[in-house]
This record gives structure tokens, C-alpha cells and sequence, in this order.
């Protein structure tokens, strides 16, 4: 009986396991937060992801609608608390949309510095922790180095180093503090031949791009039909940055600047650069390329943050107060997305007349693009859930709200 | 496309379910009947010039005043509004298209009002819907999994609507 030849593929046909359902997280390294993912699985793969969330529901909303918009503020860096200066700015945008506020030359490029430096210490955050998903520690540490570094930067500026509370509406809490822009600066000069580091361990890293090339394709249709902005819509080849796309309002701030926005259009990315190229097993969508994005996008911002200290230093006056605590608000409704490093981020503040808001929205970029996770993940491997899950560079608080 | 052309362009398969529109408003936005959405919804996504392929967020929004005095001057009679801000990223242009919704169905406050889902237009409403019918009370009807998305599945309630009250125990917790 043993001289029948039996083929190894035939066998795995026949060999049927029992469907498991396995709960990932809410206490789940890998899941960035508190994040319950459900997975069907037949053997190792994955045959349906279900994500469960309000975990860390916080009431934002329903909070907005009781205070005025400065009270508002400290509530919005807790959103993603990444990258507070981008939520700061995103709120601030919006009410300043609302009472058609346009802000001093000087204050512009302050928040253009304090934008662009969260968003590297977001976006290193996501590139590097990603690679501790995988099994890389190194990166992770080398990571929490820089970023270390833009928090003290941060410290010097408003006293806090996560929830900043900076950005406010009319203007910034108070200018800078004397010799910051010196210290940015060498901040900068340390940073920029640092970022090659990362690319030597990661990006061309082979195991790597084992685990992250052509896993989680997402096409540009479902990546806009599902919402999904950010690097995570640029890694899939669509060439839209609200920074230069979007509203006035929010392109205005970066009027004047040269940087280039990250996707890879007609085959190649847009710019020349001494990083790894694409590796051939990659494809358009996949984990990598949203990792590539965000690692190409902080070279971008770090020029920005170049461009706007010179600005910031050419800029006469002064920087601009802020808008009184309890003034009243003029009737109307306004809703305003700005790019965070996360994605679109979008406030709504529905005003009735008096000085605290009638309704507050709170649109969250890692919100959809979370929404997307069922359709990457079905029919991969177990392992490739948290490859997906990380690429997406999620953060609950912002999710949940 | 600014959203008068828009109007505009909708107002010749669509007359009877527009309702109204405010294009000198910050965010200009047009509002239509509710029974007409799913169809407005499809066309705006798929014709040619219009082509709206980025649904960027569903606000529901309650009018409703408590306080019987201030109801009195409430301008417009307690209702439910929802908001679907739209884009397209091939013609840049934006759109706050607008629905109302009574606040209880056929009046009775145990029934929450439906409207028709717009998630087999765009996909990233399914989660939206799933949050509005979480924290605002609207029911979205052929939707794929109409569960709450924030708020635990046992929870009585919508939060974000004005009468809401916080009940006082959940599963033993003393919420106050």
C-alpha cells in the first residue's frame, strides 16, 4: 500500500481542520492600543477578521458640545496622541474656518515647524514600531532616540511632551523660547544622516521584505472607496496630500513652500534619493510600499521644517494671541480636514450663536482606515495579520474617540 | 464644480427630492429628501463629471431642545440631520450633501427612524452609519451589519442625542 504514490498536493486538499475563532487583543502587543481583532481561522489562515473597538471611547464628541472651543483643545491631543500638534492644528483650522480667521505670516510658519516635527516623530514611530511587529528591535530603539530628541524640543516649547496644547485658535499659546531655533537646527543636522540608518535596517532588510512585500495589497479603488487617506492612500499609488490638495484653509499654511508629496505614480516615486529602491517582490499597495511612504515623507517634512525656520526668522511682528476663552461664536457651520500624519483628519463645529458649540465631529483618519482591515485580511496568514494591522499605523485613541 | 452647478445638475433627474441648498455658506451643501439619497448618492459617485469617489464622514446631528422654553424658539421643529461630506479626487471639488430624519418613527419614542444606507455606494459608510446609529439613533436600512461600533452591544441609548440620559448603573458600575 505504501507503493502507492501519493502527491503532496492532493493530500492538503484533503485534509480539512477545524474552523477556530482566535481573539487578538484587546491586549495585544502588536495591536498599537486596545484593539480586539476576531479571526476566523481555518489551520493558519485567516478566512475573516473581524475588528471590535470602542475601548478606549473617551465621550469626545458629546465633550466638544459643553465646552468652548479653547476648553475643547487639551481634549483633541489626546485624540492621536502621536502627534498632538496636528490634532491642535486640525481643531484650530476648523474654528478659525468657522469665524473666518486668518492667522499672521509668522504665526503660519511657526505651526508649519511644530506640524512638520510631529509628524517625523509620528511617522517614526509607526515606520519603526512596525519593524518591533516583525520581530526588529533595533529600529525601534534607534526610532525612540530621534523622537526623544523632538520631545525635549517640544518641552522646551509648551512644558508638556505629548499633549501640547500649543497649537490654539487665532494663534500659537506664545512664540519661541530664545536659542530654540538653534536647537532645532542641530537637531536637524544629527537627524537627516540618521534616517539612512533606518533605511540600512529596515527597508532593504530582507527579512523584512519577506514579511512585508506583497502582503495586504490595497488597491487605489478600495483604498478611496473605503476612505483610507494618509500614507496609507499614497501607498497605494494615489497622488493626494491635503497639504496641497486640499481646502484653502489648510493649503494656505504651506503656500510659498517647495516639498514633493510621496506616491509612487507612472512606476516610480517622485524624487531622486540615495534610499533603497523598491524591491522586486514588492507590489504597488502592499505593507511595504506604506512603509516606504512614510519613511520617504520624513525627509519632506524635515525640509520643510527647514524652510519655515527661515521663513519664521525673515517674518516680522508677532505671533498671534489667542482667541478669547468664552467669546461668543458666530452661527454657522464649518468641517475641515487637514493632513495629520495618520491621514485625513477632519473636525465639524456646528455653532448656534453662543460661545460653546451647538454639535463637534470628529472625523478619524485611522478610523477608516482600520475599516479596511477585513478586506486586506482575508485569506492571509495568522502571521500576516499583525504585518497588515501595523502598516495601517493605527492609534487607538483616535479611533475610538 | 462648485456646489450651485452641482444643484444645478441633480435638479434635472432629481427635482422632486431637492429641498433646499445654501451656497454662500462656509461649507456650502445641498439638502435632499430622504427617500431620494440612495439614488443621489450613486449618481453623484458615478457620473462622469460629478464623480464624487471619497466619502469622508457622516454626521448626525439633533435638533431637539429639552427645555420646553427655549423649545419654543427653536426655528425649525425637532428633527435629525445627517451630513455626508463628499469629495472627489479627480475633479477636486467638495459637497455637504444633507438628509433630515424625524427623530422617532411614526412618532412613537420607542423607534428609532430608518433611512436607507449608502454603503453599497461607498464602503467607508458602513462604519459611519455603524456610528451614527451608535451614538446618534438612526437605523440605516440594507445595511451589511447594523451593530453599535463604540458604545458595548447591551447599552441602552444614544448619547449624542440631546434628551439622552446616562443610565444610572451598567452592569453593576455607579456611573454617577
Amino acid at each position: 500500500m505504501f507503493s502507492e504514490r501519493v502527491q503532496p498536493e492532493n493530500v492538503e486538499f484533503d485534509v480539512h481542520t477545524d474552523e477556530m475563532l482566535i481573539n487578538m487583543g484587546p491586549q495585544h502587543p502588536s495591536t498599537h492600543g486596545v484593539l480586539r481583532l476576531v479571526l476566523r481561522t481555518d489551520g493558519e489562515i485567516v478566512t475573516e477578521v473581524t475588528p471590535h473597538i470602542g475601548y478606549l471611547h473617551r465621550c469626545v464628541e458629546k465633550i466638544g458640545e459643553n465646552l468652548t472651543p479653547r476648553q475643547f483643545l487639551p481634549y483633541t491631543d489626546r485624540l492621536d496622541y502621536l502627534a498632538g500638534m496636528n490634532m491642535n492644528l486640525g481643531w484650530a483650522l476648523t474654528v478659525e474656518k468657522l469665524l473666518g480667521l486668518k492667522v499672521s505670516e509668522k504665526t503660519r510658519h511657526l505651526r508649519v515647524i511644530v506640524a512638520e516635527l510631529s509628524r517625523i516623530a509620528s511617522h517614526l514611530v509607526a515606520a519603526c514600531c512596525y519593524g518591533l511587529d516583525l520581530g526588529s528591535f533595533t529600529p525601534f530603539m534607534w526610532a525612540f532616540r530621534e523622537r526623544e530628541l523632538i520631545l525635549n524640543l517640544f518641552e522646551d516649547l509648551c512644558g508638556t511632551r505629548l499633549t501640547y496644547s500649543y497649537i490654539t485658535v487665532g494663534g500659537v499659546t506664545d512664540d519661541l523660547p530664545a536659542g530654540w531655533l538653534q536647537k532645532c537646527a542641530t537637531f536637524l543636522d544629527q537627524f537627516e544622516p540618521v534616517i539612512d540608518e533606518f533605511h540600512a535596517v529596515l527597508t532593504s532588510n530582507a527579512v523584512f521584505i519577506r514579511r512585508t512585500a506583497g502582503i495586504g495589497v490595497l488597491s487605489p479603488t478600495m483604498a478611496l472607496d473605503y476612505g483610507c487617506t494618509g500614507p496609507v492612500l499614497r501607498g497605494s499609488g494615489v497622488d493626494w496630500d491635503l497639504r496641497r490638495d486640499g481646502e484653502p484653509f489648510c493649503t494656505e499654511m504651506y503656500e510659498d513652500y517647495t516639498y514633493q508629496v510621496i506616491a509612487e505614480t507612472d512606476g516610480k516615486y517622485p524624487q531622486d534619493h540615495p534610499y533603497p529602491p523598491v524591491p522586486p517582490a514588492a507590489r504597488l499597495g502592499d505593507c511595504w510600499h506604506r512603509f516606504y511612504v512614510r519613511m520617504l515623507e520624513v525627509v519632506q517634512s524635515a525640509f520643510l521644517v527647514r524652510q519655515a525656520m527661515e521663513k519664521y526668522a525673515q517674518a516680522g511682528g508677532k505671533v498671534d494671541e489667542p482667541f478669547p476663552l468664552k467669546k461668543k461664536l458666530p452661527k454657522g457651520e464649518a468641517y475641515l480636514e487637514t493632513e495629520a500624519p495618520k491621514g485625513q483628519m477632519g473636525f465639524m463645529i456646528i455653532s448656534d450663536g453662543s460661545p460653546v458649540p451647538y454639535r463637534v465631529r470628529v472625523r478619524s483618519s485611522s478610523f477608516c482606515n482600520l475599516s479596511v482591515t477585513s478586506e486586506l485580511c482575508r485569506g492571509v496568514l495568522v502571521a500576516d495579520v499583525p504585518a497588515i494591522v501595523g502598516s495601517l499605523d493605527l492609534v487607538l485613541g483616535e479611533i475610538d474617540r | 464644480m462648485n456646489a450651485q452647478s452641482i444643484h444645478a445638475r441633480l435638479s434635472r433627474p432629481f427635482r422632486p427630492w431637492l429641498v433646499a441648498g445654501d451656497f454662500e455658506a462656509i461649507d456650502p451643501w445641498i439638502e435632499v429628501k430622504r427617500e431620494g439619497l440612495p439614488d443621489i448618492a450613486r449618481y453623484l459617485r458615478d457620473q462622469r463629471d460629478l464623480w464624487f469617489d471619497l466619502l469622508h464622514c457622516i454626521t448626525g446631528v439633533d435638533h431637539f431642545e429639552p427645555d420646553q422654553q427655549k423649545a419654543a424658539q427653536m426655528e425649525r421643529p425637532p428633527h435629525i440631520e445627517l451630513i455626508y461630506h463628499l469629495s472627489s479626487t479627480t475633479h477636486r471639488h467638495r459637497l455637504a450633501l444633507k438628509t433630515r430624519v424625524p427623530r422617532f418613527l411614526e412618532e412613537e419614542p420607542s423607534r428609532l427612524p430608518e433611512v436607507s444606507s449608502v454603503s453599497s455606494v461607498w464602503s467607508a459608510a458602513e462604519w459611519h452609519e455603524r456610528e451614527v446609529f451608535d451614538l446618534c439613533g438612526v437605523f440605516f436600512l440594507n445595511h451589511p451589519d447594523m451593530r453599535r461600533i463604540l458604545c458595548p452591544e447591551d447599552w441602552v441609548g444614544h448619547p449624542l442625542r440631546r434628551d439622552y440620559r446616562l443610565p444610572a448603573e451598567y452592569h453593576g458600575i455607579q456611573s454617577r
